[in-house]
């Protein structure tokens, strides 16, 4: 796999940050854009702009085939049972949001009690924490190890007899462990709990089948993914789709609207109220072809190497202590340098060309764990190669020079 | 842009040994900040006496080289003057960071000056603006003792 050539189809990198090239090391955040996608949406407004699904003229009928064919694409490369599993929203954390909603308003009573991770992204919790408001819900944390890591015992440890749901991220966005999915939902399934997974961090950087993961619904960033902003899937089970009620109400996902009664349109359509980021649907159809282009098993090996050999070097820097050290880690490197602050760090990085992210990274009971306000992230995506590591460790060094540390 | 101009060694130094850390004993006035962004926080204890001087100041909180540095420096300008033109050098150094107005400010002599446009490199990097005016904020909170949190988002 030839990495450089793969960097050329991101035009971003033929940018100049403060009069260097550009270390994007900040992924997890965002994934930069290839020109494949870029186009896809220029090309879609200039030539072929419509609405979906609204109009019977030419313009929208091709653009509702290429909304859809999107939908299928989703379908096949998160190997996904029926299309109508795969729904557009604004965002993971509208996916999110979207599950807790509509489980609230139908499946859970009070009382009830939903099993996060001492993990969790906030948009992971937040949506959950509202039904602690309005429905009387308990929440409860699975503990991390010393390792930020949770193991599937942790997870057991935690369930009671009135855990009904189980929503975990698949990957950290600050320690990197990828949890075990898997088996997380066999124990659930043996007890009849639902499960819900933030796949926000694997999307982009591991292989997704849902047939085999047997999760009940998985949520997607596709900004993080090489695609557009504004847009998230949410992959549902059709039982529970079905079954759940419509988290927005509005034009498209109704089937009659009288004084007196309406009733809701079928899968998709019940998920998708009002008009969809139609563009950048159609354009995500491109990121999903530039990861299987490529291949999900070649990017899984070149960001595992690129990992170790960051978390090496990073390692023998004696004034940088990494976050972490979980059996299976994806391409988060959480660090902090004694004596620097984060924000120091990552605007004396930023100076050099590198982009990190330094913050809580919308974790801060994870940060609250660890003792710690705030640590500096690297994030790898599959352009990054490990000279970028190089030169955040050099730039590392000079934080230190400046700060007067050795 | 210039990492020199925003890290200087007076910032690094206030930054790393800052100046009245604590809690003032007998304190009269306090409010809380925090930047729900990046998690910094600071909590200003104030005793203003009753002839309106800022007897005494001191602050506990958290947060980067940047914001330690500017509580620290603030805490030092405005300790013993009286409560007008502590405010009169509020609005001095909020000019200065926000607006880039060059500091004017017939309250301070040469050297407190010096002290305070040590945080002038700030006003290059916007995102770090709010470091360094999180601690000002929250004392004009605390000339008012708001019971609520000053946030940087808000």
């Amino acid at each position: 796999m030839n990495i450089s050539q793969i960097k050329k189809e991101f035009p971003i990198f033929d940018e100049k940050i403060h009069n260097n090239d550009l270390v994007y090391l900040d992924s997890a955040n965002s994934s930069q854009k290839p020109i494949a996608v870029i186009d896809r949406i220029n090309d879609f407004y200039s030539k072929q702009f419509s609405n979906v699904g609204r109009s019977v003229h030419y313009l929208s009928v091709a653009a509702t085939n290429l909304y859809e064919n999107t939908r299928i694409s989703v379908q096949k490369y998160i190997n996904a049972k029926d299309k109508n599993e795969i729904v557009f929203t604004k965002g993971a954390t509208e996916a999110l949001n979207l599950v807790a909603n509509t489980l609230g308003q139908k499946y859970l009573q009070e009382g009830d009690e939903i099993l996060i991770t001492e993990l969790e992204h906030h948009s992971n919790y937040v949506p959950w924490h509202f039904l602690r408001k309005s429905k009387n819900i308990k929440i409860n944390f699975a503990e991390i190890n010393e390792d930020g890591d949770v193991p599937l015992e942790n997870i057991e440890k935690a369930l009671t007899p009135r855990t009904k749901v189980i929503a975990i991220t698949h990957l950290s966005n600050v320690t990197g462990a990828i949890l075990p999915i898997k088996e997380i939902t066999d124990l659930a399934h043996s007890k009849g709990i639902i499960v819900v997974i933030d796949g926000c961090q694997s999307a982009p950087h591991l292989k997704l089948d849902m047939q085999d993961l047997d999760c009940d619904f998985y949520a997607i960033s596709c900004h993080k993914m090489y695609g557009p902003t504004g847009l998230g899937i949410l992959y549902g089970k059709k039982k529970w789709l079905d079954e759940l009620p419509p988290y927005q109400g509005g034009g498209g996902m109704i089937k009659e609207v009288k004084k007196d009664r309406i009733s809701y349109g079928d899968l998709p359509n019940k998920y998708e109220a009002g008009t969809m980021a139609t563009a950048q649907v159609i354009a995500f159809d491109q990121s999903i072809k530039f990861l299987e282009n490529i291949g999900i098993d070649k990017i899984m090996l070149h960001e595992k190497e690129l990992i170790e050999y960051g978390q090496e070097l990073l390692r023998k820097n004696n004034s940088v202590k990494l976050i972490g050290n979980p059996k299976n880690k994806g391409g988060v490197l959480s660090f902090i340098v004694e004596g620097i602050h984060p924000h120091d760090i990552a605007t004396i990085l930023d100076e050099d060309g590198i982009a990190i992210r330094a913050g809580h990274h919308c974790c801060q009971i994870l940060h609250d764990k660890l003792g710690i306000a705030a640590s500096a992230r690297a994030s790898v995506g599959i352009y990054n190669t490990k000279d970028d590591f190089d030169k955040l460790n050099n730039s590392i060094n000079n934080c230190k020079k400046i700060f007067n540390l050795k | 842009m210039n990492l020199k101009e925003l890290y200087q060694e007076i910032i690094l130094e206030h930054g790393k040994n800052p100046k009245n850390l604590g809690k003032t004993e007998n304190f009269n006035k306090d409010a809380k900040g925090n930047n729900p962004l990046c998690g910094d926080n600071v909590h200003v204890y104030l005793k203003l006496n009753d002839k309106k001087i800022i007897e005494d100041i001191s602050f506990e909180g958290s947060g980067c080289a940047i914001s330690m540095a500017s509580a620290s420096i603030m805490t030092d300008l405005v300790k013993g003057k009286n409560l007008t033109i502590a405010k009169e050098i509020i609005e001095d150094f909020l000019g200065m960071i926000k607006e880039k107005e060059e500091l004017n400010t017939k309250n301070l002599n040469d050297d407190e000056k010096t002290k305070l446009m040590c945080l002038s490199g700030v006003k290059q990097y916007p995102m770090r603006v709010k470091c360094a005016t999180l601690s000002w904020h929250t004392l004009v909170s605390a000339f008012e003792n708001k019971k609520t949190e000053v946030n940087t988002e808000n």
